[in-house]
């Protein structure tokens, strides 16, 4: 590490200050407001709250329809995590194979995907459209009469499979530089002591990217509870009745649909909580495994 | 065990100047075979094509009596120690060890009885359950020998081994190398780019130059008789001087010198002429050069050694190295003089040797003979 020296003491926090500012301003404080209003009963015409302890805690746990969505969640969370990554380093993996020692068609591919994902999230939507979407004729040739927004099934569908579409790009950049930056020679020297390549794979390769999977885990994770946001918003077009929808969808149809403000509160605390639970345990039992070079 | 036959093998990358040409040698069972060359000269390439990490562009590759061109580098059996040595990061040394002999499904108690006999051998018993990452690189180094001994392949490949070590660890498991060859007696093949560990490990040693092979023989052999000005200058250290000289009938004339070669005279006209640091000596103060060939050399400046020192000046217009005993005299203009029989002709144009007998054979002692009276 370099050590830098300052000609006062205070100049490196002036140098913070900007960043502090803003998680503080766009982090801490919301959350913090979020915890507060979590506890009180807001009047829907802003007449005033009224301190309710854990009422909007136990309104929401006792819910049947909060357990069914916070349900679809984890399957939507698991579902989507595992087909990108897996999506991901396959793809990666055929393109190292082709791209191996060509530096050229690296950045191409790399420039290419870099800027793709707003653009793939755009065209994995319009799979699904119900007039001119291919995914929806294709299932309609195939007798399965899709009706996204409508069924739910189908819904849940064409959500996971929009989701997973849109963080493959992002998947692949990272397992892609992963694979490349591997040394040639740990790789030669596997050829050499192992004839299958499947097992090569699994044996040396794999572990060795590792922590890039790890970082891509906690970020595919975080992606599926929260950054869906507007795939599910496109897809439900607001009529969450009969639709599969995930917990933080839920937190802003309660909130700024619902005008239930305390219980909307309480649902994201219970979210912050799982997403701090699901990381500490994912450092905790999947990290320790990991071998960072 | 087995031989390794590398018959017309070239491999051009495409498009560009081939990096290797037509190469052929022979490596008999049990050989310790050194390629050496200047960097860039192509000798990782054409172990690579050996160990099946490259494809082989022209010619073939038969390890033991079959041909391997097409053949899996798993299944060539051979093993390879790279310059990084290449462990498994993740692994720890015994299972770097094991990995290998696991892959080819060797029953379990036979492979803890080879990783045993390794670790003795090299020393590596109380690192076995580390991984490489705590490890200095001398016992990476061991770790890669090792990984290389327990497969008992049909074959060593070495591609700089000990680049990545210091000098003086450099020396020494070069010893051990040569050791650990002659203990398991399997055939290797091994890349450098320094001259002294090629001298000291081969039984051969095939110089190559852009591809191409210059010399192969036995490192004396090699070292007393060039095959061309290329292999001369890059075998021995100091690097042999090489200087323009003419002949005219059996006088050869270098700069302000001339040299009586007696009868026999290799060529007429231009020629290079080479000849080593050591084999000058100092004329005697007043002295005639009646043993040798006299020149007159004005010196620049000397390099102290400590066993000896090594003299640098011109002969007329033309650089001349001298190594001379720590105790010589120095004056700012001295003789010296050459024995006859030291002395190398080469082509002036084409660089190679051109053969011709003096008095004096040169010496014929070679480098396992001398290994053997060492030991
Ligand atoms: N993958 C490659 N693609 C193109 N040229 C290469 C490749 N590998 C080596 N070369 C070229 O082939 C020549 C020989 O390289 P190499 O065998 O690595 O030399 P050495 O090991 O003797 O230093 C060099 O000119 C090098 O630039
Ligand atoms: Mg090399």
């Amino acid at each position: 590490m370099k050590r830098v020296q300052f000609s006062s003491p205070l100049l490196p926090y002036l140098f913070l200050a900007p960043q502090l500012a803003v998680i503080v301003i766009f982090f801490y404080w919301p959350s913090v407001r979020a915890i507060q209003s979590s506890f009180y009963l807001e009047d829907p015409f802003g007449f005033g709250s009224t301190f309710v302890g854990f009422d909007n805690y136990l309104g929401v746990l006792l819910s049947p329809e909060y357990l069914s969505i916070a349900r679809f969640t984890a399957i939507f969370t698991a579902t989507v995590t595992f087909f990108s990554l897996a999506l991901g380093l396959l793809l990666a993996v055929k393109a190292d194979a082709v791209i191996r020692g060509n530096a050229a068609y690296k950045t191409l591919l790399i420039s290419v995907y870099a800027i793709a994902p707003p653009v793939a999230g755009l065209i994995g939507m319009m799979f699904f459209d119900q007039h001119i979407g291919p995914f929806v004729k294709i299932a309609a040739f195939l007798g399965w009469d899709m009706k996204v927004g409508l069924s739910y099934f189908d819904t849940a569908f064409a959500m996971i499979f929009v989701a997973v579409w849109k963080q493959i790009p992002y998947n692949f950049i990272f397992f892609l530089s992963g694979l490349q930056a591997l040394p040639a020679s740990v790789r030669e020297a596997a050829a050499i002591d192992c004839r299958s390549g499947i097992k090569r794979f699994w044996t040396v390769i794999f572990p060795l990217l590792a922590p890039t999977a790890f970082f891509l885990l906690i970020i595919n994770v975080t992606y599926a509870l929260f950054d869906t946001f507007g795939v599910i918003d496109v897809m439900v077009k607001d009529k969450a009745a009969n639709n599969p929808i995930t917990l933080v969808y839920k937190v802003y149809m309660d909130g700024f649909r619902g005008n239930d403000i305390g219980g909307s509160s309480a649902q994201s605390v219970i979210l912050m909580i799982v997403v701090f639970v699901l990381t500490v345990l994912q450092f905790r039992f999947i990290e320790r495994r990991i071998h960072y070079t | 065990m087995a031989t390794i036959e590398i018959d017309k093998v070239s491999k051009i990358y495409h498009g560009n100047v081939p990096a290797v040409s037509e190469v052929d040698i022979r490596i008999a069972d049990g050989e310790f075979i050194v390629l050496v060359g200047p960097s860039g000269c192509g000798k990782s390439t054409l172990l690579r094509m050996v160990a099946g990490l490259e494809t082989i562009s022209s010619g073939t590759v038969r390890i033991g009596d079959r041909i391997v061109n097409d053949v899996e580098p798993a299944d060539r059996d051979i093993a390879m120690v790279f310059q990084n040595y290449a462990l498994y990061p993740h692994m720890t040394v015994r299972e770097n060890l094991a990995y290998g002999l696991k892959n080819r499904r060797t029953p379990k108690p036979e492979i803890e009885a080879r990783v045993a006999e390794a670790a003795r051998m090299l020393e590596l018993g109380p690192y076995l359950d580390r991984k490489p990452r705590a490890l200095s690189g001398g016992q990476r180094q061991r770790v890669a020998m090792g990984r290389a001994i327990v497969r008992q392949p049909s074959a060593f490949l070495f591609d700089e081994p000990l680049s990545n070590l210091d000098a003086k660890l450099r020396v020494s498991m070069r010893g051990e190398i040569k050791r650990l060859q002659r203990r398991v007696g399997t055939t290797s093949l091994y890349v450098t780019h320094d001259q002294l560990e090629a001298m000291t490990l081969a039984d051969r040693l095939v110089v190559l130059n852009g591809g191409r092979i210059e010399q192969i023989g036995r490192p004396l052999d090699v070292y007393h008789a060039p095959a061309s000005t290329f292999v001369a200058s890059f075998i021995g250290s100091p690097a042999m001087n090489l200087v323009q000289g003419e002949l005219h009938g059996s006088k050869l004339a270098i700069g302000p010198a001339l040299i009586d070669l007696g009868k026999a005279v290799p060529t007429q006209g231009a020629v290079t002429v080479g000849f080593r640091a050591e084999d000058l000596q100092a004329a005697a103060p007043g002295g005639t050069a009646a043993e040798g060939g006299s020149m007159p050399l004005r010196v620049d400046y000397v390099e102290e050694l400590g066993s000896q020192r090594l003299v640098h000046g011109m002969v007329g217009d033309q650089a001349v190295t001298v190594a001379l005993s720590s105790d010589a005299t120095l004056r700012g203009e001295m003789p010296v003089t050459i024995p006859i029989g030291r002395l190398h002709f080469f082509d002036a144009e084409s660089g190679r040797r051109l053969p011709w007998s003096s008095a004096e054979p040169h010496r014929t002692a070679t480098a396992p003979d001398l290994l053997e009276t060492a030991r």
